[in-house]
């Protein structure tokens, strides 16, 4: 008798703690490389994010509730990507923006599928991300099978008749896209004279570099983020080989120019149209730059995963993940600072986003990447 | 045939980088029995070092003499990160000296998280590049085809057979030399005998060091970029050198990194990239099968 007491206690003592813990906080987390080598672009995602909750905070937060931020670090490391979305899910996140890497992307974001939060990536662009028809998973960006189409269409078309060696940092991101644009120049009839994979932290590349110069090759397809790629393009033109570099949108960053110097001059690169030139963006770009910081590449992706979420919740008047996710897929438009936005089934954005850049030395004598 | 000497060119330079970070690894073997797993990360703080001096000296005098400030900043940077090896062994090491043989190896390994840590905080996460250097290259006319050479190429693989002459007189010829091969052998008998055993094994890690300082200034002249990660990957290469060539052996360390530099790009060269280090990794175990101590080490005498 004293023990069913005791039970019934306890459950009683339960039902009281969780009544008084019912106030809820709106949770978001924002995960990337925030250190080493891909820092840069953690670096994007972060300013991005923290600027749309701090705007949409000052508005009055996602239905009266005021947004708070947490953030993750996952140092371009699968498995520091899925302790990152373990510690989010233990702190009761709702909704992730994030990760950067597809390869992190990936196994993180089983995990937020398993646990129920809704995810929007604004910079991973393997195509297997939403292609595994997880209900929870988003992008902003656009996708390497379209960006891959384009890069090998331009290498067909505009640049005919050139001789192509195919490099990759060997991720799921880099052999990816490199695979992507392999494919359609195949499918265009040119075959690649060299088809290579180097490792993340490798800095020698001169036997690769000897091996591009003795194949002949005349344009350098670069698979893979801005760190190898700019160390690759400048033992290149060290070693005195000319051939045209063209490189993904891991390569969107300011520090692909300071890693491979002088010689990034000409070098063609796949990108959506600059977001910072939209005129939706106008009115955050100030912002940034007020607080001395240039909104480049991923910033403005971020910032619109964050208004997409808090617009479709906004919609709904509701909070659940599952069911903003459902209001996501509608296909609803979404007016966002990097325009206007909306998702199919796979919850990829419709609209093809991906167009050919240049590298070039611009007035201040730094250098820049213009669209062509 | 230009295809190929052109690999080897490439493995050569490669190679003597390695060879250069393996002296230390090797050195501080032969003397104490120990791996200092931080060596990798003193290599990689040095190459911070050259850079920081570097930049140093172009704000203050402009652009001046390159001769001249690589110099300097070859001396400067030796001297500095022969303080940190200093200190490192004075700190982490010299403390767990009589303790069991596990310990100071665990001590590196925290020494070696702790540096990449440090230099990740103090200078950032991001790539540092270096903006300076020649990029003038020779080309060779050879049969059909020509081979290129830089400058770069050459300061590195005469910057290490120097170097490993200087060692090697020495280790072999002078009274230091002298008190190190003592410590080799039977550290207790050398201190009865009047050596100061303490100094000679911190001389060592500073020698070590010193070494690992040029290995970082040319690092950065050939490759132009560093960034607080990139202790590992030579440190783990310049190892396997330093065990492929007979651990304790100094001509070993630099014919094993050499050979590691080698054999690296001579398969990327005819093979594919992606499988260069198994390669290396391959040609080490089968040495280590029929040569346990390495090319060039002694075998372990039990003492009785």
């Amino acid at each position: 008798m004293r023990f069913i007491k005791l039970i019934s206690v306890i459950i009683l003592a339960g039902l009281v703690a969780s009544c008084g813990g019912g106030e809820q906080k709106l949770k978001f987390g924002v995960a990337g490389p925030m250190t080493g080598s891909d820092a840069a672009f953690g670096g994007q995602l972060k300013n991005g994010v923290e600027q749309a909750v701090a705007d949409i905070n000052a508005a009055g937060g996602i239905l009266g509730q005021q947004i708070e931020l947490i953030s993750g670090d996952d140092v371009a490391d699968p498995k520091q990507g899925v302790s990152v979305a373990n510690q989010f899910i233990g702190e009761g996140v709702s909704f992730v923006v994030g990760h950067f890497n597809s390869g992190v992307t990936e196994p993180a974001s089983d995990r937020y599928f398993e646990s129920g939060l809704v995810m929007i990536t604004p910079g991973s662009t393997n195509p297997k991300i939403t292609e595994r028809g997880y209900w929870n998973v988003f992008r902003t960006c656009g996708r390497d099978d379209q960006q891959g189409k384009v890069a090998g269409e331009y290498i067909a078309k505009t640049l005919a008749g050139k001789k192509v060696a195919v490099v990759h940092d060997k991720t799921t991101y880099g052999k990816g896209l490199a695979d992507e644009t392999k494919k359609t120049i195949n499918s265009l009839g040119i075959n690649e004279v060299l088809y290579e994979g180097v490792s993340k932290g490798e800095r020698d590349y001169s036997a690769l570099v000897s091996k591009i110069k003795q194949s002949g090759a005349e344009i350098v397809y670069w698979g893979g983020v801005h760190t190898e790629g700019g160390g690759l393009l400048r033992q290149l033109r060290d070693q005195g080989v000319t051939a045209q570099f063209i490189g993904g949108d891991g390569i969107v960053t300011q520090e692909f120019a300071s890693l491979a110097g002088a010689g990034v001059e000409g070098t063609l690169m796949t990108f959506g149209p600059d977001p910072q030139k939209r005129p939706e963006a106008a009115a955050v770009v100030q912002k940034f730059l007020a607080k001395n910081y240039k909104p480049e590449a991923y910033t403005l992706y971020s910032y619109a995963s964050v208004q997409v979420i808090a617009q479709a919740a906004e919609a709904i008047k509701s909070l659940d993940p599952q069911k903003v996710a459902e209001e996501i897929h509608s296909g609803k438009v979404y007016k966002t600072v990097i325009g206007d936005l909306s998702f199919d089934k796979k919850g990829d954005i419709t609209r093809l986003d991906y167009i050919m850049y240049t590298w070039k030395k611009q007035q201040d004598g730094s250098f820049g990447y213009v669209e062509n | 045939m230009d295809y190929l000497i052109q690999q080897v060119i490439n493995g050569l330079t490669l190679g003597s980088i390695y060879g250069l970070i393996a002296i230390g690894y090797t050195m501080v073997f032969g003397i104490i029995g120990m791996v200092n797993f931080a060596h990798g990360d003193v290599f990689m703080l040095s190459a911070f070092v050259a850079l920081i001096i570097f930049l140093a000296l172009s704000q203050l005098f402009g652009t001046i003499n390159l001769a001249l400030a690589l110099l300097l900043v070859l001396v400067a940077g030796m001297a500095l990160t022969a303080l940190w090896a200093w200190t490192i062994e004075r700190v982490a090491y010299r403390p767990l000296r009589g303790s069991f043989r596990l310990a100071p190896m665990i001590s590196a390994i925290g020494m070696s998280i702790f540096l990449s840590n440090f230099v990740q905080w103090a200078q950032g996460p991001n790539n540092k590049p270096l903006e300076m250097v020649p990029t003038e290259i020779i080309t060779i006319a050879l049969g059909a085809g020509s081979i290129t050479l830089s400058w770069k190429q050459i300061t590195i693989m005469v910057t290490t057979a120097v170097l490993l002459m200087a060692l090697w007189y020495l280790v072999q010829k002078t009274p230091l030399g002298r008190a190190q091969r003592a410590c080799e052998q039977d550290r207790k008998m050398a201190s009865i005998l009047g050596v100061d055993v303490d100094r000679t094994i911190s001389l060592t890690f500073v020698i070590g060091a010193a070494l690992a300082a040029v290995a970082g200034l040319l690092w950065m002249v050939n490759y132009s970029q560093v960034n607080f990660a990139d202790g590992y990957v030579p440190g783990v290469k310049a190892f396997t050198a330093a065990v492929l060539g007979g651990i304790g052996s100094l001509q070993g360390a630099v014919l094993g990194g050499i050979l590691i530099g080698l054999i690296e790009t001579l398969w990327s060269a005819y093979f594919s990239l992606a499988y260069k280090d198994v390669a290396a990794l391959l040609i080490l175990i089968v040495v280590l099968v029929f040569m346990p101590s390495g090319l060039f080490g002694r075998p372990d005498v039990e003492k009785v």
